[in-house]
Order: structure tokens, then sequence, then C-alpha cells
């Protein structure tokens, strides 16, 4: 079984994500990043797998050459390889574009199954998964909250507004996981020292014969024309509480006639 | 004027409020023509037709309910090739995102999402976003050639009825086999009590601030005494205290009550894009510089193991 996971450098939760009103992209500049942490459910999702079935994981990232350290917590957890996109040429990369270099990796190799976490923790557009599955011709199982693999099949229970459904196909497949479906295992000591040695390969645009004008901000189709701080609300009545905090809070329902 | 489809979605035997939300979006600013795949109610067109839609094509074959994506997305497809509408709006759903994501690949153009406005320009279309959980205001376009793929936010438009009756375009399922790869062998619906947490008029939310899964029961009795809905961050829903269905959020559902009632909430991008719509906030938070009290119109800085125990007796005392 080979299970390429893709994950993404992403803010630190605790970091307040800013726009840069200039380059209208998220500032990524001097904020620290992690690994996103719906990623690692992706990325735990394939190593149990592996653990089941045999084979190996490779994780795939485009992102900065920062995004190196966090590409290594994802070896130290047990991911056999990495594939670290990175160049200049695709910042400011939309959706599509991003799917296609990512798409452009995979076909390199021969992959079974393609993890992904439905949506990135920074951006939330949750488009890329499914342009990838398309790009490469794999099934798109999406919004699994659990997989499981009998030979070549692949069966997932998908989330929907009410409930789930039960849904398979024949691998080669793309599974898009709920984040959460899972608890990521924390790298071991040894995973830690062993993953200084694990193969990193890098790419460039070129290398995936990605032509500079069909990624980065030059081949985006999607265009921001502006960007402003939403209004914001005007300020509320904050207080403390002093043992009455619950009688306030059931006066406000009593003045908006709730209660 | 610019023909705009909008990709209808039927749940429990009835069209989804999201389609109608688009279907009205779409009338005021262009020639609404609906697609209606797989089974419908069988007053689907007249409702259609009476919120704006001049067309429907309708295929009531049942691949679409049994097959996920690849057949809906291979004859969109062609009748997009057919009839070069020049947009195409899904809801912001689990079939709208996977739809629009194939479709924006196959035919290589790019997608807007959570679209939450939209205005026609001179070359095309301009959609208002709200981003990073509504904190900024974006607004964006497509500049591919050819037909626009927008996903559209629940809540952003008012359903509203113009009366009028839609013609009838009955089209043909597509065959191949080749197409039903994704096949779906068991439906189930998890019903919770009360209103649904999109209906409802209050929402009771809980969030880490609960401490343990145990303890969401506070947000549950509240919610029910309110006559509203409980709800949950991602946070409390992927530690697996509450089911998926009760998220509120950028992935979870978007719900725009009267009341919105925060507890335990620190007010993450992801959340506050699920309720920011809401009329009113209040919100209780043991900390004071918590995201969630910039947004809330009352606030208590406090131990919610305290304040809403005793919320929860004063509203019983007072009803």
């Amino acid at each position: 079984m080979n299970i390429a996971v893709c994950a993404k450098s992403v803010p630190t939760s605790s970091v307040v994500i800013t726009i840069d009103p200039d380059t209208q992209r998220v500032v990524r500049d001097g904020v620290s990043h992690e690994l996103d942490p719906a990623a690692e459910c992706a990325l735990e999702v394939g190593l149990q797998l592996v653990e089941q079935h045999g084979g190996s994981v490779t994780v795939i990232s485009m992102g900065k050459a920062s995004a190196a350290d966090d590409i290594r917590k994802a070896l130290a957890m047990g991911a056999e390889r990495a594939i670290h996109i990175c160049d200049d040429a695709l910042a400011g990369s939309d959706t599509l574009a991003t799917a296609k270099a990512l798409a452009a990796a995979i076909k390199k190799e021969s992959f079974d199954l393609v993890i992904c976490t439905t949506e990135a923790t920074d951006t939330y557009s949750g488009l890329v998964p499914g342009q990838v599955a398309e790009l490469l011709g794999f099934a798109p199982l999406t919004f699994a909250r659990e997989i499981a693999l009998e030979g070549r099949t692949a069966t997932i229970h998908r989330q929907t507004e009410d409930g789930y459904q039960v849904v398979h196909a024949e691998l080669p497949a793309l599974v898009t996981v709920m984040s959460g479906i899972n608890e990521p295992r924390y790298p071991s000591l040894k995973g830690i020292m062993g993953a200084k040695r694990k193969e990193v390969l890098r790419y460039t645009a070129a290398d995936l014969g990605l032509p500079a004008t069909e990624v980065g901000a030059a081949g985006a189709r999607e265009r921001v024309l502006e960007i402003a701080p939403a209004p914001s609300r005007a300020q509320g009545r904050i207080v403390t509480d002093e043992g009455d905090g619950g009688v306030l809070i059931a006066d406000f329902l009593a003045s908006l006639k709730v209660i | 004027m610019p023909t705009l489809w909008v990709y209808a979605e039927v749940r429990g035997d009835q069209l989804t409020p999201l389609t109608l939300e688009m279907l009205t979006c779409a009338a005021e600013i262009g020639r609404a023509e609906v697609l209606l795949f797989g089974p419908a109610p069988a007053d689907a067109v007249a409702t259609l037709g009476a919120y704006g839609a001049a067309k429907v094509y309708r295929c009531a074959d049942a691949v679409f309910a049994d097959y996920l994506v690849l057949p809906a997305a291979e004859l969109l497809a062609s009748l997009m090739a057919q009839h070069q509408p020049d947009a195409v709006l899904f809801g912001t759903t689990y079939l709208g995102r996977d739809l629009a994501s194939t479709l924006s690949a196959r035919l290589d153009c790019g997608a807007l999402t959570d679209v939450a406005g939209l205005a026609t320009t001179p070359d095309g279309f301009e959609a208002t976003i709200p981003a990073v959980g509504g904190s900024y205001q974006n607004r964006a376009t497509l500049v591919n050639p050819g037909t626009k793929l927008m996903l559209v936010r629940p809540k952003s438009f008012e359903a509203r009825q113009r009366g009028g009756s839609a013609e009838v375009d009955e089209v043909a399922a597509p065959v191949s086999e080749e197409l039903r790869r994704i096949h779906v062998t068991e439906t189930v619906a998890q019903k919770a009590e009360g209103p649904s947490l999109e209906d409802a008029t209050i929402v009771v939310s809980g969030g880490r601030g609960l401490k343990d899964g145990a303890n969401y029961h506070l947000v549950r009795d509240l919610a029910e005494l309110l006559g509203g809905a409980p709800g949950a961050t991602r946070a409390i829903v992927d530690a697996g205290w509450v089911p998926y269905s009760l998220q509120v959020g950028q992935t979870g559902k978007t719900v725009k009550p009267t009341v919105y009632i925060a507890c335990g909430i620190s007010g993450a991008i992801q959340h506050l894009a699920g309720m920011k719509g809401s009329k009113t906030v209040i919100a209780i938070n043991t900390d004071a510089d918590a995201p969630i009290f910039k947004d809330a119109d009352f606030g208590v800085v406090g131990d919610l193991f305290k304040v809403l125990p005793q919320l929860i007796e004063e509203v019983r005392k007072r009803k």
C-alpha cells in the first residue's frame, strides 16, 4: 500500500491570522507555524493503514522553505519520506494551481491512496483535495469519519448534514478525513532521531512541468480585488462575574423578550 | 443579462433553504436556471418557478443518489458545454464542495468559496466573501474565460418568492459504468430532538471551557429551557464530546439565530465563521481577553460552572 498524505504548514492556533493589505495574502513571515493539526489526523490515518496493511506513507507538502521543520515532524511521526514542493514562483497560487502542483508531484510516482484533511486550518477553502482527485483521476471519497481497506476496496463513513453515509470505491482513491477523527500520535524520541536521516525530495514548479503562467499569482483565476477589515460590532457590555453573572444574563435575555 | 445556474439540493423530501436562497440571488441579478438531479419532491419544479427559476434541467434518475460526484459532474459538464451559462452556484455543503472542486479541475477554471454577496460587472461577477472568520471582507472575482463556479454561504441571501413558473427540460442521465465508482450503500440519519441547529432562533453552544464532555449537559439544558438548539465548537467535536452534526463553524453549520449564547468558547476563526451573523451574541468565558468578547453584545467574564447553573435556575424561575 503506497500512501501519500498531503500536509500543510499553517500559523499556530494561538496566532491571530492577519492579511497583508498590499499582497492580499495571509501574513506568514515572522509568524510561528506548525504542522496543520487537521493534516496530522490525515497522517495518523495513513500510518494506521500502513500498520494494518503494509506499505509506506510519503508526506507531500507545498510551502516555503521554513515548512521544512513541520515536514520533519511528519517524518518523526512515522512517514517514510517526504516531498517538499518549494518555489517562490508558487507564492500566491490559488486552489487550482496548488492542486496542480500536488497532483503533478503525486503523478511522478505510483500511489494507491492519497489522504488529505477536508480543509486546511488556515484558509478553510476545502477545494484542493477534490481538485487533486480529479486531476489524478482518483475516486474522491470525501468527509470521512471512518476508513477501512479490504483488498483494493476503500470504505468510508462519509459525514452528511444529519448523519452519515457508507460509501465505497476501488483504489486508487483520494480520501479526505474530518479533523479529530483520531488522536494523532506524538513523535517518539527514536522517531525524531530517525527523521533527520529520512529522504526529503524537493521539487520546483519547473521540476513538476508547471509553466510560470499557470501557477503563483500570475496563474490565479481567483482574484481578490480588495480586502478590508469587516465593520466590527459596536462594543458590547462586558461584566466580570461577582456572583450574579447568571442573573445578569437572565436580565439581558428578559430585555430581549426571550424569557 | 447573465444566465446563472443553481445546483439544487434536496434533503428530507424538501428543497433545502440554501437552494432557494441561491435561486433568489440568481434571479435578482440575471436569468436563473436550476439543475435538479436525482429524486425530488413532486412540487419541486413549481417551488423553483415560484422562487424565480425560468428553467429547470431535470433528471430524476436515482444514479445521483446512489453514486456520488461523478455522474452529476459529468451531466453538469456536458450541459455547461452545450449551454454556456455565465455562472453556476453551488451551496457550501458536502455535495456542493465535491462538485465545485471536481468541475473546477476538469474545466480548468478555479472557483470562489464562501460567497456571501454577488453582483454583476461588465466582465463578469464580483463576490463579497467574509474571510478569516469574518474579520475581513474580500471583494473577489474569477478571471477565467467561460463559466464561473461559486460556492454560496448559507443564510447570506433571503429566499423570496417572486411568482412565476419554470419551463422543464428533461435531460438524460449519463450511463457510463466508469461514473459509478463511488457507491453509496447505506444512509444513516442521526435525528436530534428539538429545533434543528440551522432553524433555531436561539442557539446555546459549548466549547473547550466545559473541560469535559460530561459537562455538556449544561449547554443542552439551557438550550432546551429556552426552546433553542445546542451547538458546539470544532474543538469539542474533535475531542469526541458531541457529534459532528452539532458543530457550528466554517466546516460545520452556519447559524444566524436571534440569540447566540457562547459558553466557554474563545472565539477561534473557524467558529466565528459559523455564527458571526447572529443578531445578538452573549458570551461567558474565564478569559477577559478571549476574542469572542469582541463580538459579544453582552459578556460575562467568569467561571461558567458558576454562571451557567445560576442562569439555568433564573430562567426556570422566570418562565
